[in-house]
């Protein structure tokens, strides 16, 4: 009965890195750009919910409302204005221009926020959910619920509208679909906008749930790159299996070595996927 | 060569000169330029001369921290424990080396990233051995006076960074480096021509690695006291790197002279803004990735190693 509980921990837990790890894995994927700012925007949506609450009084849920539209925008000038232009340079320099982007961020959310850890408390309580022996937080199922809801209306996005297919055409061949009258630079941004967006949004649904510090970004990046090499590159389906397997092992690594191994845990097998199968266990170039 | 060699050797002559002014922030500063540049030169093996984007520093940095604090804890004489980390990080970056120089670009970005993470809760977890989140004293050594001390570890760290420099000396002008070069250009073509691209990047790899253990052991009895967050920070491989970027790889002296210019930023962005220090350096990052190409591209294209 214990396992069974653990596993719906591990995979409520695993929906909500699911909805983490969409955004940055897309990024990834589409741009060939690692995003180190995802962390920081995670936490920074995390606050815009914590505020939202504590001064308006906006339900969380709702939060993510006006973070959507907010973080897309954040993300298609960050990549318009500034990453676009090193697109063609070496994984390195992509990398270390969103490096020193999140040393800014987070620095700033520091000074304007204090490193003191919030938690967004809800008033009256969700309460529990009791099926059985198995107890489930009422705000952490509700929470994951609209993760999940998230990252599928991103996957039905990709497969369904214009732009979507737009994007996934980039991704398998930027030439040929620049050749199809594709604006690749237009996609790069939209996408970026995309990331920013799946990231803000995640932060005000875990705002709910964790505690919120401008130290915890690159712990949410940790779990992100996890979950990108454990699903493949730029495969929404592949993070939702990433996050969701992550969770579960996650909560029963901290069973049985305890919870101070769960980082190791992870990042343990992270090395041990990309070493066996780099591509993702899910990993294939195509199609969502 | 020769030129390279004498140049070389006059500039440790001048460096070595600096106790000279007696004055103790000089010789902090001073040796945290010698272990900074001790990183970039150590970075550029494997990232500047083979192309691979490391991450790894930092955890060679730590790894040899806490080699050398736990051997002299257990009793080993203190030259002897900087050694001792000098042999872990070699051994670790080949074993290392052998596991994730399969991976190319992005992918061993991350994985190397990770490195530090997982010896960073490995070290936090073993609290028996390394005092865990407390963090662990190292003994003082028996010396006359601070200021006595401060002279010391600064010719250490001199030593180590002269011995570093001299070995990329040697590589630029070997098979090794040679190899390196043609993996950095177009590794299926090299390993096509008979490079063995395996042996010689995990090479590189324990090159970059070693002198840094090295360090870190220094850095560990120069302060004193270590704690796992402070040695296995991220930032040592991000420094490293952007050393090299900003000192730009198109010379030997690169690492070098990116360390002592990155090193002067970093003094005067920390003394003038403390609140704000890692944004400025986050947007000089950002800058100098955007406005400097030249650094930049000598680092793609290779142009290592002039006549």
């Amino acid at each position: 009965m214990l396992s069974l509980q653990i596993l719906a921990n591990g995979l409520i837990l695993g929906g909500l890195y699911a909805c983490i790890a969409a955004g940055f894995s897309l990024v990834w994927g589409v741009l060939n750009v690692i995003n180190i700012l995802h962390g920081s925007f995670i936490v920074l949506g995390g606050y815009l919910a914590f505020f939202a609450y504590s001064i308006a009084g906006i339900h969380p849920f709702l939060a993510i409302l006006i973070a959507a539209p907010l973080f897309f925008a954040l993300g298609y000038v960050l990549q318009a204005g500034l990453i676009n232009r090193m697109i063609a340079a070496p994984v390195l320099l992509t990398l270390t221009l969103t490096f020193g982007l999140d040393l800014m961020l987070s620095n700033a959310m520091l000074v304007a926020f204090s490193a003191d850890f919030r938690k967004l408390i809800l008033e009256p309580p969700l309460g529990v959910l009791s099926l059985g022996a198995l107890v489930l937080p009422v705000d952490r199922l509700s929470a994951m619920a609209l993760a999940l809801a998230l990252t599928g209306l991103l996957y039905l996005v990709l497969a369904r509208s214009r732009i979507g297919r737009a994007i996934v055409a980039v991704r398998m061949d930027r030439e040929a679909a620049a050749l199809m009258g594709v604006n690749v630079r237009r996609i790069y941004a939209v996408t970026f906008g995309l990331g920013a967006l799946m990231a803000g949004a995640s932060g005000a649904l875990l705002a709910m749930i964790f505690p919120i510090s401008p130290l915890v970004g690159p712990v949410y990046l940790g779990k992100a790159f996890v979950i990108c090499v454990l699903g493949g590159l730029g495969s929404v389906p592949g993070a939702m299996i990433g996050g969701l397997t992550l969770g579960v092992v996650e909560s029963f690594g901290a069973l049985w070595f305890g919870p101070e191994h769960a980082v190791t845990l992870s990042f343990t097998l992270l090395i041990v996927v990309l070493v066996i199968r780099p591509s993702g266990l899910l990993g294939r170039k195509g199609y969502e | 060569m020769k030129r390279d060699a004498l140049a070389a050797v006059a500039l440790f002559a001048l460096i070595a000169a600096l106790p000279l002014s007696g004055d103790s922030y000089w010789m902090r500063l001073g040796t945290t330029m010698l272990m900074y540049g001790v990183l970039a030169i150590s970075w550029n093996f494997i990232g500047g001369m083979a192309g691979y984007p490391s991450f790894a520093s930092a955890a060679f940095f730590g790894l040899g921290a806490y080699t050398g604090a736990v051997a002299q804890k257990l009793g080993v004489p203190m030259a002897l424990a900087w050694g001792l980390a000098g042999i872990f990080a070699l051994a670790f970056a080949a074993a290392l080396g052998l596991a994730l120089l399969r991976l190319r670009g992005h992918y061993f970005a991350i994985a190397s990233l990770v490195v530090a993470e997982v010896l960073r809760e490995l070290v936090n977890a073993a609290t028996d051995l390394t005092g865990g989140g407390m963090g662990l004293n190292l003994p003082i050594p028996r010396l006359a006076s601070v200021q006595a001390q401060a002279v010391f570890f600064f010719y250490a760290m001199l030593a180590l960074a002269a011995l570093a420099f001299a070995t990329t000396l040697v590589v630029v002008r070997s098979r090794l480096g040679f190899g390196l070069r043609c993996i950095q250009q177009n590794e299926s073509a090299a390993d096509m021509l008979g490079v063995n691209t395996t042996r010689y990047k995990v090479a590189a790899f324990m090159l970059s690695g070693v002198f840094v253990g090295v360090a870190g052991a220094i850095y560990a009895s120069w302060l004193h006291y270590i704690e796992p967050p402070d040695v296995f920070d991220v930032l040592y491989s991000v420094k490293a790197i952007v050393m090299v970027l900003l000192g730009g790889a198109g010379s030997v002296f690169g690492p070098l002279v990116g360390a002592a210019l990155f090193l002067s930023l970093e003094e005067l962005v920390w003394r003038n803004y403390l609140q704000v220090h890692t944004g400025v350096l986050g947007l000089l990052i950002v800058l100098l990735v955007m406005f400097l190409p030249r650094g930049l591209m000598s680092l793609r294209f290779g142009v290592w190693g002039r006549a």
